[in-house]
């Protein structure tokens, strides 16, 4: 297990050098830079979410996009009817899916292994298609977030991307910090429990649907965060652009170049393939001819065949080897 | 729309029209899904690339009709041998690979290979919608106020004798015989001498093959584009655990099932909530079976 509950002073000054330079190097960098590394937090941060359901409790779920998009539906909507402030918004949505993730999961928690990935998919697209044809969000056409004056109340900002990337940088810390606290805890143990042995777990006296619950509803929520953060972000929604299952698959691969089961895994994953995504998307994909896409499912393809154990463990592995 | 009408005569009348053609896609699902079910019985892959490999045989028989006038009907041979040296192709150089790899990278893995055939499809063929013209098969023969679309009929024909003759291939001969006991048992099969590697990139490409022989007799009449075989990879998951866990004659009942259910539930309902049905009966049946339809 790596570093599981002490914190060394040489980690704590390496984390803190590594914090700084994440908050000084936007500044110099431009607009597109930034933009690269607020989608990296973002995807980081619904990796981590992942995480805490798939690396450690081992329920792949290929249905995140259907807690995101909730989450960007929910403050959107909530914004544009009755003008509530995306800050509740974020947190209702939050809400939402959780009680959702709860509801669908709880009849779930039998469903293991490639039952459990295809009912996840079952799950997403239901969502997806209900808000394709759902007047009241806007149905295929989505929803348009209003302009409003610049203020971290309003959650908006016009001038620059650097408030947005610090609030998604925040976001991605309280991500870690959730699923280091559940990988240290009493729980975390209990997740790996259940997913080295359901019956094995169960009968040591793990109450395993509970526990699997609790890991559906925190990965729900925090990924219904990042949802929100879109909407405000990017300011236009609709269900092709956050509930498709892409964005699903995107989630689960970066928490598995990085390295599932690990906290910092999703983060280096997202690091490695959002900017190669982007940047091969922005050379490649002016044509319109799907070449970014072509790339992008090849390294799917490699990663699955040469790294499936993540950058994180190929560095564990390294150093285990050196010592 | 029409919806359910007036009387009850039409309403019935077009009532079976829908379980006709429900159950007429239904066993065209069934051949995928038997495909499907195949491989992830033989060996515990989710291929999420299987519709796109229809789709891959699709575009064949199109090209086979565009370039070489070839009938969509003939080219199912073709077809069938093309996908099934494709599927091995992609088995010895892809999927054997991650085998002995952790099971999320197994998941993940066809993903990849979903998304690189689809868009490479789309860069070559451009994401036009095309369709064959004049197919030998054309036409409706009304049966008694029923409609049936020749094309559909004879696809769901030619797709029940593909099931039923994999069927007999897997009963009868030796080789079948190797493949469902690898199965039923991997382990004991290893014992027993079977060469699993061999029946791995069999299973594999016999699997494919169906999607050829599928694709070949939907050209007749669905439109053929690149991202086609996303919505049938999905509906085959959905009839492959409806099923059960690599049961061929699961996914058969299943795939009729799901036909039927997906069409009369979209005329019913609203037709844009047809996969929508799906997914739900999928869900439904996971919770009061988790281990799928097989055994009932």
């Amino acid at each position: 297990m790596v570093g599981v509950r002490d914190i060394t002073a040489k980690q704590m000054t390496a984390g803190g050098a590594v914090l700084a330079l994440l908050i000084v190097l936007p500044l110099f960098c431009s607009p597109f830079a930034q933009h690269v590394m607020i989608l990296t937090c973002l995807i980081a941060m619904c990796g981590v979410a992942w995480n805490v359901m798939g690396g450690y409790a081992g329920m792949f779920s290929f249905g995140q996009a259907a807690f995101f998009g909730i989450g960007a539906y929910t403050s959107s909507y909530l914004l544009l009817t009755f003008d509530v402030s995306p800050w509740i918004g974020l947190v209702a949505g939050g809400v939402i899916s959780s009680l959702l993730a709860a509801a669908i999961g709880y009849p779930c928690s039998n469903l293991r292994g490639h039952y459990f990935a295809i009912a996840s998919i079952a799950f997403a697209e239901i969502v997806r298609i209900v808000f394709t044809n759902w007047q009241m969000v806007g149905a295929a056409e989505g929803l348009t977030i209003p302009m409003l004056k610049e203020s971290l109340a309003h959650f908006m900002f016009h001038s620059s991307k650097l408030p947005y990337y610090f609030i998604i940088l925040a976001f991605l810390l309280l991500a870690l910090a959730v699923c280091r606290w559940v990988s240290t805890s009493k729980m975390g143990y209990y997740f790996r429990a259940i997913k080295e042995g359901h019956e094995i777990a169960q009968v040591l006296g793990v109450d395993v649907v509970r526990y699997r619950l609790y890991a559906i509803m925190i990965s729900a929520f925090l990924t219904s965060m990042a949802g929100t953060f879109y909407a405000q972000y990017i300011l236009y929604i609709d269900p092709d652009s956050v509930m498709v299952l892409p964005i699903s698959v995107q989630i689960v691969l970066v928490a598995m170049l990085g390295g599932a089961n690990t906290v910092l895994g999703p983060v280096i994953g997202a690091a490695i393939l959002v900017p190669l995504s982007e940047y091969s998307r922005a050379w490649l994909g002016y044509k319109g001819t799907g070449m970014d896409m072509i790339i992008y499912g090849t390294l799917i393809t490699l990663i699955s065949m040469y790294q499936p154990n993540g950058v994180w463990g190929a560095i564990t592995n390294l150093k285990r080897g050196s010592k | 729309m029409p919806r359910p009408g007036a009387t009850w005569s039409v309403t019935l009348e077009q009532l079976a029209q829908q379980l006709v053609n429900g159950v007429l896609i239904g066993l065209v699902y069934s051949l995928l899904a038997i495909g499907l079910t195949l491989i992830w019985g033989v060996m515990n892959v989710l291929n999420f690339a299987h519709g796109d490999f229809l789709m891959i045989g699709m575009f064949l028989s199109y090209w086979l009709y565009a370039l070489a006038g070839v009938d969509p009907l003939f080219s199912v041979p073709i077809n069938a041998v093309a996908l099934f040296l494709l599927g091995v192709l992609i088995y010895r150089f892809v999927i054997s690979k991650v085998m002995k790899g952790p099971p999320l990278a197994q998941l993940v893995v066809t993903f990849g290979v979903s998304i690189f055939l689809s868009n490479l499809a789309a860069l070559i063929w451009t994401p036009d919608f095309r369709t064959i013209g004049h197919s030998m098969l054309t036409g409706t023969w009304d049966v008694s106020g029923i409609e049936l679309s020749i094309p559909r009929l004879v696809t769901a024909i030619g797709s029940v004798l593909a099931s039923l003759g994999i069927l007999w291939f897997l009963r009868k001969t030796r080789t079948g015989k190797a493949i469902l006991a690898v199965e039923m048992d991997r382990e004991a099969a290893l014992i027993m001498g079977i060469n699993a590697e061999r029946i791995n990139s069999l299973s594999f490409g016999i699997g494919s093959a169906l999607t050829g022989v599928a694709g070949a007799m939907l050209a007749t009449y669905y439109y053929i584009y690149p991202f086609v075989g996303g919505t049938f990879g999905l509906i085959c998951f959905c009839i492959v655990a409806l099923g059960g866990f690599g049961s061929i004659e699961g996914a058969f009942i299943a795939g009729i099932l799901v036909g039927v259910v997906e069409t009369l539930g979209g005329y019913l309902l609203d037709p844009s909530y047809k996969l929508a049905i799906v997914f739900a009966m999928y869900l439904v049946t996971v919770w009061i079976r988790p281990q799928g339809l097989r055994g009932w």
